[in-house]
């Protein structure tokens, strides 16, 4: 969920590594992302409702990943999918460290690009 | 009691406004600056300029001692957020979340918001009590318990005027705790009640059985 640079690029290695792959964003610009070669289904769709989660084929889907620009556009996807529709592994993007936190202790795996990067530069300064 | 009141929209001010007016202490928690300056400036420092849905905000607005925290920004995620938030970091005992799109009501009730207010539905509900010849009109749902109290109005012509209420083939879990007739007081209806038309007739009923109870009311 969620075409972006992230999402797209995602996209695009899993499918070259054979996974069957859906991509759901809402605006179908952002579908330019995907690499030429990419052979799975790009769907217009809000990952937060969930008639176009079920056209993604969430039903049958083994990972959701939500990555959208919004946190909690994200957080509420990656509950649907995880409460909802039980997809065994959801993982969520959420850049408000402290959002992350509190989602992560109520069991949502969860990951903050702005404390993986902050520590990540740090740690090349200090080297 | 202490209310936090997220969205200082027109839905967000009158509700703030409503319970000022009430006596609660409230704040409201607005992003947009100019909507922001425009409640303080009419309404005294009662609103923050902040993201309801952020921790630290709601940590600086005191939210751990807050009653009940109502979210009713435009956007379903933020209010869902914003819930969950002051509900499992802080610990407020109630939170209730303005939806917008009324299949929003299951997923949020599953996620373990206290209470959701749809305002489509609502709206809907309305507009559906203006339209005459609408036949059933929802008043109130009881959520927790699968129930709801509507409204059926016998037409003159129903094949049902002039029956009591004995004879009528009600669903099993349908009861009617109420007649409303013109120019007469209420009646509390009994089982030789007859209907008449015009009644305006109040029945408890579940989502599933509103269709049999209307055809038992009104005839087929």
């Amino acid at each position: 969920m969620g075409c972006g640079r992230v999402g797209g690029r995602l996209a695009g290695l899993l499918d070259a590594d054979g996974y069957t792959v859906t991509v759901l964003d809402t605006d179908a610009y952002s579908f330019r992302r995907l690499p030429p070669e990419f052979g799975g289904t790009a769907l217009i769709g809000n990952g937060i409702n969930e008639e176009a989660l079920k056209r993604a084929g969430i039903e049958e889907a083994d990972a959701f990943v939500a990555v959208t620009q919004g946190d909690n556009r994200n957080v509420m996807a990656a509950q649907i999918a995880k409460h909802i529709f039980n997809v065994p592994r959801v993982i969520c993007r959420i850049y408000d460290p402290l959002r992350r936190e509190l989602y992560n202790t109520l069991g949502l795996e969860t990951f903050s690009p702005t404390t993986v990067f902050a520590q990540m530069l740090k740690e090349k300064l200090e080297s | 009691m202490y209310i936090i009141v997220v969205g200082g929209g027109r839905l967000g001010y009158y509700l703030a406004k409503a319970l000022l007016d009430e006596g609660h202490e409230v704040l409201i928690v607005e992003k947009n600056a100019i909507i922001c300056e425009n409640i303080v400036e009419e309404m005294g420092s009662v609103c923050i300029r902040g993201d309801g849905c952020e921790t630290a905000t709601l940590d600086e607005v005191g939210t751990g001692r807050a009653d009940m925290l109502i979210a009713v920004t435009g956007d379903d995620e933020d209010n869902l957020v914003a819930c969950q938030v002051a509900k499992h970091k802080f610990n407020v005992p109630r939170t209730i979340a303005r939806i917008r799109n009324p299949k929003n009501e299951a997923i949020f009730k599953k996620l373990g918001i206290d209470v959701t207010v749809s305002s489509t539905n609502i709206i809907l509900e309305h507009i559906e009590e203006e339209v005459p010849t609408h036949p059933l009109t929802h008043l109130l749902t009881i959520r927790d318990k699968g129930l709801e109290i509507v409204e059926v109005k016998i037409p003159p012509g129903s094949t049902t005027v002039g029956k009591p209420v004995k004879e009528l083939s009600l669903p099993p879990e349908s009861i009617l705790p109420l007649i409303i007739r013109k120019e007469s007081k209420p009646i509390v209806p009994t089982a030789n009640t007859i209907l008449q038309a015009g009644d305006q007739v109040i029945a408890v009923t579940t989502p599933e059985s509103e269709e049999a109870l209307r055809t038992a009311l009104r005839g087929a």
